[in-house]
């Protein structure tokens, strides 16, 4: 598998109402890596990864999937979205199962296939119940699970953990990691936590925003045997502050202080 | 004080407080009618009226006008529902078909359906065809800009999602959208199967051989203010039964959105 965007550019309306959204990304992933993308809001992250999914057309610059360029969305790029989008009147079980059957899997492949990616994201004893009877992070790994198992060479994930509070976010981290570990998956993910990124990506693009560009490509080789140990390892801090004054600087809105009372 | 308290958390149960409103309308009602003060030809007592529609079930006849009228209701009423739902959902999910037909229908909506009766008898005659049809235009239109909404508003996460699983857009539409506005399908049917009632009333008050429309306009050549209420109140109640089976079906088909 290899991904390369060139020379990426993507402008929304017309005429006055244009609006230059992305300028000249460029960028790859190959077979096996973690890469993230990290901006501020509205540092055109999302419509990145759109475009990659084929859900949006560049207008101008390449995007090509194993050297052919994408045309439309198809199940090789998988996407998992910050807010929950499973479909509320299946269980998870017929959530996971439902790219295998629009795929036309025949009905053994798919239940037993179901199962194994439930198994994965250690969500089996919930395979009857239906989203709303799950937790958010739970929801997120069936989400996970679900692309997973609608076979994409390329896993893309926006924000994925967004919505999740401090301490399932830390824990789908980890899950996220070792599941990329175990699994061999090529991933794209998208975030505005640095911490995030760096704990699991070994490349980060900083993108910076009006109009989104990558400002900055760190490669994070760091020792990820302990994330939990990793989150506090000096020589991770120091990266990560440097990267965090880095965007910093990039940000427009500057905050002013208030007059002493 | 702390009687009166409880007294009003037991009677705040749907079916309690909703009886008592049917119960205080009941007395009043025969109240007038006995006090003498109102002409009992313009207001019958509810012994009267009770007296006029068992009169009229023995004989055989209510359930006979009830079974015509169901009957028109349900042909027209089935091919609106089946009509409907996939223009609806065409108009819902393409630009180009909703553009075309949104105006249209925009404008259609809003003649009122018994205006189209004397045309359906001059095209179709005084036969069932007719209000059949009336039915199916009269609701037909509303179901589908209901409908349409409906498709508007699903989240396009759901959608993408199955694009990104290799979904095609018809799989989409039959396997995402369908099931996601299947509640407010559910809805939209019974909230217009009111105006689907109504026009069945209107179309046998002015032509037909049978019918609860047909009985009410026959009682009123003979001033049967009785036999008018009686029927009346089986009309509400066999809407109000209607009602319910819609509700009935929603609640067993889609257990996810309650
Ligand atoms: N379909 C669209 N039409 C017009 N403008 C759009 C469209 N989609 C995105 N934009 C604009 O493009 C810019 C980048 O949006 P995008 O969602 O890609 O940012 P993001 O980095 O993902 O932000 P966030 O962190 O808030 O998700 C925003 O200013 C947004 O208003
Ligand atoms: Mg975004």
């Amino acid at each position: 598998m290899h991904l390369s965007l060139t020379a990426v550019c993507k402008t929304f309306g017309r005429g006055r109402a244009a609006k230059q959204v992305l300028d000249t990304i460029s960028f790859e992933i190959n077979s096996g890596e973690f890469v993230a993308l990290v901006g501020s809001s509205g540092s055109g992250k999302s419509t990145v990864m759109r475009l990659i999914a084929g859900l949006d057309r560049p207008t101008s610059g390449t995007i090509l999937m194993d050297g052919r360029p994408i045309t439309g969305p198809g199940h090789d790029r998988g996407m998992v979205f910050q807010k929950y989008s499973l479909y509320p009147w299946m269980t998870a079980a017929d959530n996971v199962a439902f790219g295998m059957t629009l795929q036309g899997l025949p009905a053994r492949e798919v239940r037993e296939r179901t199962g194994y990616f439930l198994e994965v994201v250690g969500l089996q004893d919930a395979a009857g119940r239906l989203p709303r009877e799950l937790s958010g992070g739970m929801q997120q790994r069936v989400a996970i699970a679900r692309a997973l198992a609608a076979d994409p060479k390329v896993m893309l994930l926006d924000e994925p953990f967004g919505a999740l509070d401090l301490q399932i976010r830390e824990s789908m981290q980890e899950f996220l990691y070792q599941l990329w570990n175990r699994t061999g998956l090529t991933a794209l993910l998208i975030t505005h936590d640095l911490e995030e990124a760096l704990l699991m990506a070994q490349r980060v693009h900083i993108m910076a925003p009006h109009p989104g560009r990558i400002v900055r490509t760190v490669e994070a080789e760091l020792d990820r045997g302990d994330l939990g140990a990793l989150r506090v390892d000096r020589r991770f801090l120091e990266v990560r502050e440097d990267l965090a004054r880095c965007l910093r600087g990039l940000s427009q809105e500057t905050v002013t202080p208030l007059p002493p009372v | 004080m702390r009687l009166s308290a409880g007294l009003w958390r037991r009677l705040d149960h749907p079916w309690v407080l909703g009886v008592l409103g049917i119960l205080i309308v009941l007395v009043v009602w025969q109240l007038i009618a006995a006090s003498g003060s109102v002409d009992r030809l313009f207001l019958p007592s509810p012994a009267g009226v009770l007296a006029a529609g068992s009169a009229q079930a023995e004989a055989g006849i209510l359930l006979a006008d009830a079974i015509a009228s169901i009957g028109r209701v349900l042909g027209g009423y089935a091919l609106s529902m089946l009509v409907s739902l996939p223009l609806g959902i065409a108009m819902g999910s393409n630009r180009i078909i909703c553009r075309l037909l949104e105006p249209l229908i925009g404008l259609i909506r809003y003649m009122p359906a018994p205006a189209f009766i004397p045309l359906l008898i001059i095209y179709f005659g005084l036969g069932e065809l007719p209000k059949v049809l009336l039915i199916f235009i009269g609701t037909l239109f509303f179901n589908t800009l209901m409908i349409m909404d409906a498709v508007k508003f699903v989240p396009a996460e759901l959608l993408e999602s199955a694009l990104t699983m290799g979904g095609r857009r018809l799989q989409i539409l039959t396997r995402v959208v369908t099931p996601f506005i299947a509640p407010q399908v559910l809805d939209a049917y019974r909230i217009n199967m009111a105006a689907a009632w109504n026009l069945v009333i209107v179309a046998e008050l002015v032509a037909a051989n049978e019918g609860l429309g047909k009985r009410i306009s026959l009682a009123q050549r003979f001033l049967r203010t009785d036999e008018i209420f009686a029927y009346l109140i089986v009309i509400g109640l066999i809407g109000l039964a209607i009602d319910l089976i819609f509700r009935l079906v929603l609640r067993r088909t889609c257990r996810w959105a309650i």
